[in-house]
């Protein structure tokens, strides 16, 4: 009998048992505190939406006048149709599920995806504020497309005429720090304010230059600059401008609104 | 055995230093020390990983295969981070979100693998986590340290308690920026290092390579 063999052999048994034993146990801890803290996490995202989305609007009520979160109406839209659906409750709807869920959602042609968000929801919510006569005041949209390495989720402000930039704000985003997250400085959420969505024509012409908007292109209506270093950031959020507002987004709702039937 | 214990815990805050006599996880140390809060969340996290860390450690070294050791360390200290990951998001969002990365990056954080590998593979489990909260607190000291002058020289407050008016409120206090960006956590540890030594010149290292003296004089 070779000894030596056997406690090879026995050795290389107990390295498997103990490296199966260490991975289980960690992995039974880091899924336990997952699934436990999800919740918390979870409202601490809420908060930050439901905040960035009280910063867009104190933001705009200087403006427009006395403006409270309370004022806002949320009301289902049909993506397709571009009308107003009472499907499912908006206050409980959660887009980011309908859009894993067949029966609510349809697949996006790829060459349609300008998102990179594969499915999309056949509902989405919209924020609405009126004035006294009823007519639309402001309109806030969520938007959401893939950035570097994570989604960006964010909130688009139109004026009454579903056609200038009042704001544009992410609230969730994961991309590299300092760099595509500076999407979220204020300094560039600034350069949104006064873009145009559409030109004369009714064509899609928000987004993101790469690098500069030239100077003395009619492009300065419509685009912002870019952040250097951060060019794939920059294209998710070009892209998912232009689909949100395109014909597979928001457009034939926004086309309802400029006929006043918002 | 209580001197024993006490001095494990105490070596590593100043003559032991992690970050000054060994210079490792200098990298955090330059990254979450722009304000004093980071800096304290960022102690806090290190020093609770590297508790569990060598205290899990300790509890397997005898049935630990050495070939697979480093590994398997490596595997419960990335465990030990993504909790305090999580823990961190969910009960302090704000601050989870400034440390951004630097959080899971206590993962290579060179610090908790070299006490896990040289102290907890060795001792038993209480020493070894005497061993990694005295190794944390010496971490967090320099970061505390660090994050303290660089948040009141650079926004003239602590804690986010205004305490010197700056220029642009009103004040006659002209923040200096540089203490904001990354180089200026090189001069303060610098700083640190140069001054203990000059206390505790046991920690000096020989030169490895002495200046070479011409041999023909006047060439």
């Amino acid at each position: 009998m070779d000894s030596g063999a056997a406690t090879r052999n026995g050795g290389s048994i107990r390295a498997v048992v103990t490296a199966l034993g260490v991975a289980v146990i960690c992995a039974l801890l880091v899924s336990y505190t997952a699934v436990t803290l999800r919740p918390y996490y979870i409202a601490n995202l809420e908060a930050e939406r439901d905040a960035q989305l009280a910063s867009i609007l104190s933001a705009l009520s200087g403006a427009a006048g006395r403006i409270s979160f309370g004022d806002v109406e949320m009301r289902l839209v049909d993506l397709d149709s571009g009308a107003y659906t009472d499907a499912v409750d908006p206050l409980t709807y959660d887009a980011e599920k309908a859009a894993t869920d067949p029966a609510m959602s349809r697949p996006i042609a790829p060459e349609l995806d300008l998102a990179g968000i594969k499915r999309r929801p056949n509902y989405a919510v919209a924020y609405i504020q009126r004035d006294q006569s009823g007519a639309v005041r402001m309109l806030i949209l969520p938007v959401y497309g893939v950035g570097y390495q994570s989604t960006l989720s964010g909130y688009l402000a139109l004026s009454e005429d579903a056609n200038s930039v009042l704001a544009l704000r992410f609230y969730e985003q994961n991309d590299t720090p300092g760099i595509g997250a500076r999407i979220q400085d204020p300094a560039w959420e600034a350069l949104w304010p006064g873009k145009l969505v559409f030109d004369e024509d009714g064509n899609v012409r928000i987004g993101v230059a790469r690098g500069s908007v030239a100077i003395g292109s009619s492009d300065i209506d419509y685009l912002v600059d870019g952040i250097s270093g951060a060019t794939r950031t920059s294209l998710g959020v070009h892209g998912l401008l232009r689909f949100w507002l395109g014909e597979s987004g928001f457009g034939p709702y926004l086309a309802r609104v400029r006929k006043g039937e918002g | 055995m209580a001197n024993r214990a006490w001095k494990t815990l105490t070596a590593p805050l100043i003559s032991d230093n992690p970050i000054t006599l060994q210079i490792l996880g200098i990298c955090s140390a330059l990254a979450v020390t722009t304000s004093l809060d980071t800096a304290l969340v960022m102690s806090a996290a290190v020093i609770s990983v590297m508790a569990l860390s060598g205290a899990s450690v300790s509890l397997i070294r005898n049935v630990l295969p050495r070939s697979i050791r480093l590994i398997v360390q490596i595997t419960i200290i990335a465990s030990l981070v993504i909790i305090v990951d999580l823990v961190l998001k969910a009960f302090v969002f704000e601050m989870s979100k400034r440390l951004s990365v630097f959080v899971g990056l206590i993962i290579t954080n060179c610090i908790v693998l070299a006490r896990a590998e040289s102290f907890a593979m060795r001792n038993a489990v209480l020493a070894s986590i005497l061993d990694g909260v005295g190794n944390g607190i010496g971490y967090g000291l320099i970061l505390v340290a660090v994050g303290a002058v660089r948040e009141f020289f650079g926004k003239g407050s602590l804690l986010g308690t205004q305490l010197l008016m700056t220029a642009s409120q009103g004040g006659g206090f002209e923040p200096l920026h540089l203490m904001l960006l990354p180089p200026s956590a090189f001069f303060l540890i610098g700083v640190i290092i140069w001054w203990i030594r000059s206390k505790k010149p046991d920690q000096v290292e020989r030169p490895e390579y002495g200046i070479q003296e011409e041999p023909g004089g006047d060439g």
